[in-house]
């Protein structure tokens, strides 16, 4: 049964080998593309079902025993968002031949899109922390290609930052990990979390753990490190925009979540201190870049930033209770952060311009997609009841009682902030005169509504179904307060 | 042997990051290069410098190489390796899209 773990990533990967070969026959590539997406969706689905009721699925690669080979774990967070990859990459296949050129899409577009799933997976699954970087340069290398596709002036321009900046950063992360093997002698992440007990110097160990978050917060883009993801995140293609900010940012998040409560948890008053100043900076200043533009896709890209901050928050807290919010929140970023870069690209499409104040009356030319942008606002604000609100009520409750008063404020005037930005895009791009001289596209509308309202539905499910999802976010949250339970799920004691 | 290369290794990071912070994409480029050297022979030396013995744990031989530095530096050269020629490829594609290799001119505004 074992086996099934690796199956999320070796789907994609060799769809994305496979797809690689007749990239210019568009019909075949994109029904292929649809099939295995839905496919990896159903198979993701009955591996979260089995976690569920069995337990963890550990499997050692090559029948190499726990510490030695590569282990890859299927615990329940894993797999929970593993799952919500899936749902992205559902959604992102069936909007892609629209929102795409022919030619961008023969430009092999579907084989880095499934190299991307499989790297996202892989980093999720691992319980290996050089297989971790591996797995980051396998998501990186995709988001290069993917960055860069059609090969803009400002695509090229944008994605040299990026990628020198991910470069920079995983040569750090190569560091940080021959630190860690120096110190403990091991790069497997149970053994390692079994070993840093028994170190002597826990100074040196506190020194690795900053290292490591730096490059974790880099990738999460966590303040002061966010500054080159809203130009990164708003030049290329809508889809791959929503792939990027649904997905890019929650794994560098999922690894701090993952190092931080299983590894490093020796000095919490030094790094989970130093996890919540960096939560409420991030939070203020990714507000305040949103509302510093008129340019729409930088308000979204903008708006990734403070949920950042509000996952942070609950690993800096470190309690069950802000543990949970912040899978919960993780769970519902993914998801909702999808759908607004998917509509945000559609509206870019249907009005022809990113200005915000060339846009106006949209509404009454596109009705049900003005309400659903109106929805995801309130999802993404966090009005009860919707799923945004659940995450941040779990969040507040942890801090509250942690007696973190200051967070509590930043983050309710944050959210706050973040509404008022979502309601200037509605206000100005859907609100106003009705044109008659505007070339309305009803059929490319159409096409752009069906992924996106099915992301929202999820989100509000999410939301006014809490009560169902709620205890698997508990026994996560359980089960990372716990980590021998990790610990002994690899190495079998 | 092992401060030795530690110093080689910081010598490494210290001219890559000087390197990096020039305004030349072709001058950025070798910074990177340099870090990811630097990054290796730190891996390598992190894994404790013995020489003269094999890499094989087998009952009975007590003087062995550890071999799991040799095959994460592998993986991780490789990867560098990759990664530094897309770089240099997007810099050459980049500087002819945008008509200047400066990074300073490469800013761009917020609406195009």
């Amino acid at each position: 049964m074992s086996n099934l773990a690796i199956l999320p990533i070796i789907i994609p990967l060799l769809a994305g080998i496979l797809l690689a070969f007749f990239p210019k026959k568009l019909r075949l590539v994109r029904l292929l593309a649809k099939l295995i997406t839905i496919l990896n969706l159903a198979v993701v689905t009955y591996i979260f079902s089995y976690v569920r009721q069995n337990g963890s699925l550990v499997l050692e690669t090559g029948a190499w025993e726990a510490p030695f080979g590569i282990i890859i774990v299927a615990d329940l967070l894993a797999v929970t968002l593993v799952l919500t990859t899936n749902i992205i990459a559902v959604a992102a296949a069936f909007y892609a031949p629209k929102s795409l050129s022919d030619q961008q899409e023969a430009f092999y577009f579907y084989a880095f899109f499934f190299l991307l799933i499989s790297g996202v997976s892989g980093a999720f699954l691992t319980g290996d922390l050089f297989n971790l970087f591996v797995f980051f340069e396998v998501l990186l290398m995709a988001s290069y290609a993917l960055i860069v596709l059609g090969g803009g002036k400002a695509q090229l321009r944008e994605s040299i930052k990026y990628l020198l900046l991910n470069l920079f950063s995983s040569m750090l992360f190569v560091t940080a990990i021959s630190f860690v093997y120096s110190v403990v002698g091991t790069v497997n992440m149970a053994q390692i979390a079994e070993r840093v007990k028994d170190v002597d110097q826990q100074g040196i160990l506190t020194t690795v753990a900053v290292l490591l978050f730096f490059v974790f917060a880099t990738k999460a883009a966590v303040f002061p490190l966010y500054y080159w993801l809203p130009n990164s995140y708003s030049v290329p293609n809508p889809v791959v925009s929503a792939l990027f900010g649904a997905l890019l940012t929650k794994v560098g998040i999922y690894s701090i979540l993952r190092v931080f409560t299983l590894i490093f948890t020796h000095d919490q008053g030094m790094t989970h201190n130093l996890f919540l100043w960096l939560a409420g900076l991030t939070m203020i200043f990714g507000v305040i870049g949103a509302l510093s533009t008129n340019n729409v896709k930088l308000i979204i890209a903008y708006n990734i930033i403070p949920a950042v901050g509000f996952m942070l928050m609950g690993i800096g807290i470190f309690t069950e209770t802000a543990l949970s919010g912040t899978v919960y929140y993780l769970v519902h970023d993914m998801v909702i952060k999808g759908a607004l870069f998917l509509l945000i690209g559609a509206l870019v499409y249907l009005a022809g311009t990113s200005d915000l104040r060339k846009m106006g009356g949209l509404i009454h030319h596109y009705p049900l997609l003005g309400w659903l942008f109106f929805l995801a606002s309130l999802v993404l604000a966090g009005i009860p009841p919707f799923s945004g609100f659940i995450g941040k009520l779990l969040l507040l409750q942890g801090s509250l009682a942690e007696e973190e008063i200051t967070i509590v404020i930043v983050a309710l005037l944050s959210s706050l902030l973040i509404l008022f930005s979502m309601i200037r895009i509605f206000i100005g791009a859907f609100w106003g005169e009705k044109d008659e001289s505007f070339p309305v596209d009803k059929r490319a509308a159409k096409a752009f509504t069906g992924p996106i309202a099915g992301l929202l539905a999820l989100s509000v499910i999410l939301g006014v179904g809490a009560e169902w999802f709620y205890p698997a976010i508990q026994s996560i949250a359980e089960y990372l307060m716990a980590p021998e339970l990790y610990i002994d799920s690899v190495l079998k004691e | 042997m092992e401060i030795i290369m530690s110093i080689v290794a910081g010598l490494l990071f210290t001219t890559g990051v000087y390197n990096l912070l020039q305004k030349q994409l072709l001058r950025i480029a070798i910074g990177t290069a340099l870090i990811s050297h630097g990054a290796h022979l730190f891996i390598l030396t992190m894994g404790g410098l013995k020489g003269g013995a094999p890499p094989i744990l087998v009952e009975g031989i007590e003087h062995y190489t550890d071999p799991l530095p040799q095959a994460l530096i592998l993986t991780s050269i490789v990867i560098s390796f990759g990664v530094t020629s897309f770089l240099l490829v997007l810099a050459y594609r980049a500087s002819e899209a945008n008509g200047t290799d400066n990074i300073e001119q490469l800013r761009g505004n917020d609406y195009e």
